[in-house]
């Protein structure tokens, strides 16, 4: 089976055509993510600006990131969650548009950077300016990638 | 002349048009109006997730929302400037939209909730400053806050959606 005829598989069981002819159920599901949406937004924000001086810049970093963390991974989970629907809903539409692959793409690759480059960086207490800035830089502009991969998705 | 007919007036501008008409410029806005939402209600998220207690709960009060409200009051400004550029693309159809009023309402009641707080609650900050969970109050006025905050962006989700609910 190929992946497009793994997606047409999909898209057309009996789940998500039954969800396709609610009108309401795919809005709901896209307010879900948005939700999603916003408390990434917070919690990437929170560390990467203090990590670039602003914000919160004060705390200690340890700290702030690991409260950061769990939010990160609450947003992380709707946002993977209610993305999966969303997507179902028009998978063979997607697999023909460039930005779902970019955003896909983008996404592996900040969660990866995030969890690895990323955390290593701020858990280390010997972190050097340089290091903490590019991490935080690299951070925000793969998010970025991310949301606008996400909002062109949804163009017409 | 009546509110309406103001509206009819705005409608028939010609930048109002432009913006209606136009390719690009209007999904621009609105892209910078859905995105900005990480930076004010992201930020918000998280100042209201302290009054809770249920973040960040070593950092006073005071220094979140400090250090924070820039940020904030920025995204705010943004919101609101992309917010009215769509309302001017089409002002008679979001006047008439159920959603879109039940969003101005909640968003009235959000400054209510931050205006109680800033006026009322925080005069005492010096004794919950400190504390990991604030004191009942305070946490009510943080959980308002997300409460309102994510059914303005459900309402605000659902504008061009009124058909499928009322029509």
């Amino acid at each position: 089976m190929s992946l497009l005829e793994f997606f047409y598989w999909l898209e057309y069981s009996p789940l998500l055509v039954e969800m396709r002819s609610s009108p309401w159920l795919f809005p709901v599901i896209a307010t879900i993510h948005l939700f999603g949406l916003v408390t990434i937004g917070g919690s990437v924000l929170i560390v990467d600006l203090h990590l670039l001086g602003f914000g919160l810049s004060h705390q200690p970093t340890v700290q702030l990131a690991r409260n950061a963390e769990r939010l990160l991974l609450v947003g992380i989970l709707i946002m993977l969650a209610t993305g999966l629907l969303l997507f179902l809903c028009f998978a063979t539409k997607y697999y023909y548009l460039a930005p779902f692959w970019i955003k896909l793409t983008a996404l592996v690759a900040v969660i990866i950077f995030t969890f690895t480059i990323h955390r290593r960086v701020v858990m280390d207490n010997e972190r050097t300016r340089l290091s903490s800035k590019s991490v935080a830089f690299t951070s925000i502009l793969l998010w970025i990638i991310v949301a606008l991969g996400g909002r062109l998705i949804g163009f017409p | 002349m009546s509110f309406l007919s103001f509206l009819e007036w705005l409608a028939e501008t010609s930048g109002s048009i432009a913006l209606h008409e136009s390719r690009y410029m209007y999904l621009i806005v609105l892209t910078v109006h859905v995105l900005t939402l990480c930076v004010f209600v992201g930020m918000s998220l998280i100042v209201d997730l302290r009054l809770l207690g249920a973040t960040m709960r070593n950092v006073s009060v005071s220094e979140m929302i400090t250090r924070l409200a820039p940020w904030i009051i920025t995204g705010f400004i943004v919101m609101v400037g992309s917010g009215s550029l769509m309302f001017y693309a089409s002002p008679v159809d979001k006047y008439e939209n159920l959603f879109f009023r039940a969003k101005m309402g909640m968003l009235v009641l959000a400054g209510v909730n931050i205006w109680i707080f800033f006026k009322i609650l925080s005069r005492s900050i010096s004794e919950w400053d400190l504390d990991p969970a604030p004191p009942i109050k305070i946490r009510l006025a943080g959980g308002a806050g997300i409460v309102l905050w994510a059914a303005i962006i459900t309402a605000g989700r659902m504008i061009p959606y009124q058909q499928y609910w009322f029509d």
